[in-house]
């Protein structure tokens, strides 16, 4: 049996290549959705490419350095604007110790339990957005900071207005964040007008965010300012995530709509920072130990 | 009055002859490609943006269909994929059939030039983006709207620059016809 000659051989038609390969994609489709595997492929490709992320984000980084260097020349006048600001927020500051000192006491008047202090300690990483994909299907970013960096999966990530998301993913040296607006992200939140408590999720649009579940009745207004509550220790409690934006009731529905607009912008700045939260273990009261 | 669509056989005479790519060139298109594709870049921007890494694929598809094979689209949807953090295998799967078309397509085309090549490349990248949203509703995401479609417009129009740049450094030097 004579087989052809090497440069006639073609391998195998483009057809049955395709087929190969659709199942290929599909068994990576369904085994990334329904089981989350392959996450070492992913951290693989992720190392690969991550030299050509940073040489595609070396424009961005080079303009930030020039303007870095233009800005030099104003730093006397940011300077004095900036202790202005620092002295405005001293006075904040003192105030918020007068209060804290007299909430401790009024408590204590009151016999209520000392407001129990977790003792969290937050550190943050301040970090950079590497990548914003274009899909409109995925609200996530990508930082440049990664387990080299200490980062870790879990860990809240805020802009200096409020909550931007969590870090869903690792990589070596880049990390990947859900935003608030992904369709399987909540935080648990509180209104800042009277405390009331409920979960906050994104919806898959842009800057748009629900609260589901609450009833036609619930004391919420449109402009309402809705802060994290710290519940589920993912979150440190007090920091903005979203601004009540409408409120719709539907007779047919037993829940109202509660429509609002994230408070923190992902397109605005491009500086992160990212909070890691060092829990002590939550202390046994003392009846449930007997 | 189809002929007068397609080169007459002067024209094809004519032809710029070009030297074969070699697989460093290739490469490193490619990799200038999924540099351009991950520029940072605001979103109104980032939404008419041609995603270069299949402009890239399917010039050598139709150039050299024996250089360029699935197997190379597949490995560079799965690094969009990851940069994206898709679906993994959204657009693994999206480049294969982009790669059938053109692969099927590819003699055809060739007798085209840049210019007519541009709207039969556009319907490639329809199809190849109906199967991208396809994947991601069946997946479980919102559909994100026709402007999702501005890429392939965009996409066919890049075609022209983008095989007019990438030939570039293949033009032979000398004229074959000097002898």
């Amino acid at each position: 049996m004579k087989t052809a000659p090497p440069f006639f051989r073609h391998g195998p038609g483009p057809f049955a290549k395709l087929i190969v390969f659709t199942c290929l994609s599909c068994l990576l489709i369904v085994e990334d959705l329904r089981f989350k595997r392959f996450n070492e492929v992913r951290q693989i490709i992720g190392t690969i490419i991550f030299p050509l992320q940073r040489i595609a984000y070396a424009p961005t980084f080079i303009y930030d350095e020039v303007k870095n260097f233009i800005v030099h020349f104003n730093l006397l006048e940011e300077n004095a604007k900036l202790r202005q600001q620092f002295l405005e927020n001293q006075e904040y500051l003192l105030r918020f110790h007068a209060l804290e000192t007299e909430n401790a006491k009024l408590r204590e008047l009151l016999g209520a339990i000392e407001r129990i202090e977790k003792s969290t300690e937050t550190k943050t990483i301040l970090s950079e957005i590497l990548y914003t994909p274009r899909d409109p299907f995925s609200h996530k970013i990508t930082l440049n900071k990664g387990i080299y960096h200490k980062v870790q999966l879990g860990q809240a990530v805020i802009d200096d207005k409020g909550v931007i998301g969590q870090i869903t993913r690792t990589y070596p040296f880049s990390s990947e964040v859900t935003l608030l607006t992904d369709k399987n992200h909540s935080v648990p939140v509180q209104v800042l007008r009277n405390s009331l408590r409920s979960v906050i999720s994104g919806t898959g649009k842009n800057n748009e965010l629900e609260l589901r579940y609450l009833s036609i009745n619930i004391d919420i207004q449109p402009g309402d300012l809705l802060v994290t509550s710290g519940i589920g220790g993912v979150y440190p409690p007090g920091i903005p995530v979203a601004v009540v934006e409408k409120i719709e009731h539907s007779p047919s529905d037993d829940f109202s709509r509660i429509v609002s607009n994230p408070v923190a912008g992902v397109d605005r700045n491009r500086q992160v920072l990212i909070l890691s939260m060092i829990q002590s273990p939550v202390e046994i009261p003392a009846e449930a130990k007997n | 009055m189809n002929r007068d669509k397609r080169l007459n056989a002067d024209d094809y005479l004519k032809q710029d002859v070009y030297d074969t790519a070699s697989n460093g060139y290739i490469a490193l298109t490619l990799a200038l490609a999924l540099i351009l594709n991950f520029l940072p870049l605001p979103n109104y921007i980032l939404l008419f943006r041609p995603d270069f890494v299949v402009l890239t694929i399917l010039y050598w598809c139709v150039q050299y269909p024996h250089k360029m094979g699935m197997s190379v689209a597949f490995i560079m949807g799965l690094m969009m994929d990851v940069a994206n953090v898709n679906i993994l295998g959204q657009h693994a799967l999206a480049y294969c059939i982009a790669v059938y078309l053109t692969l099927i397509l590819c003699r055809r085309l060739r007798l085209f030039n840049t210019w007519r090549q541009a709207p039969q490349i556009g319907f490639i990248l329809f199809v190849m983006q109906t199967t991208m949203i396809l994947i991601a509703v069946l997946g479980g995401f919102r559909f994100p709207g026709w402007e999702y479609y501005f890429a392939t417009v965009s996409g066919s129009l890049a075609w022209i620059p983008v095989s007019l740049l990438l030939s570039v450094p293949l033009k032979q030097k000398t004229d074959p016809n000097a002898l």
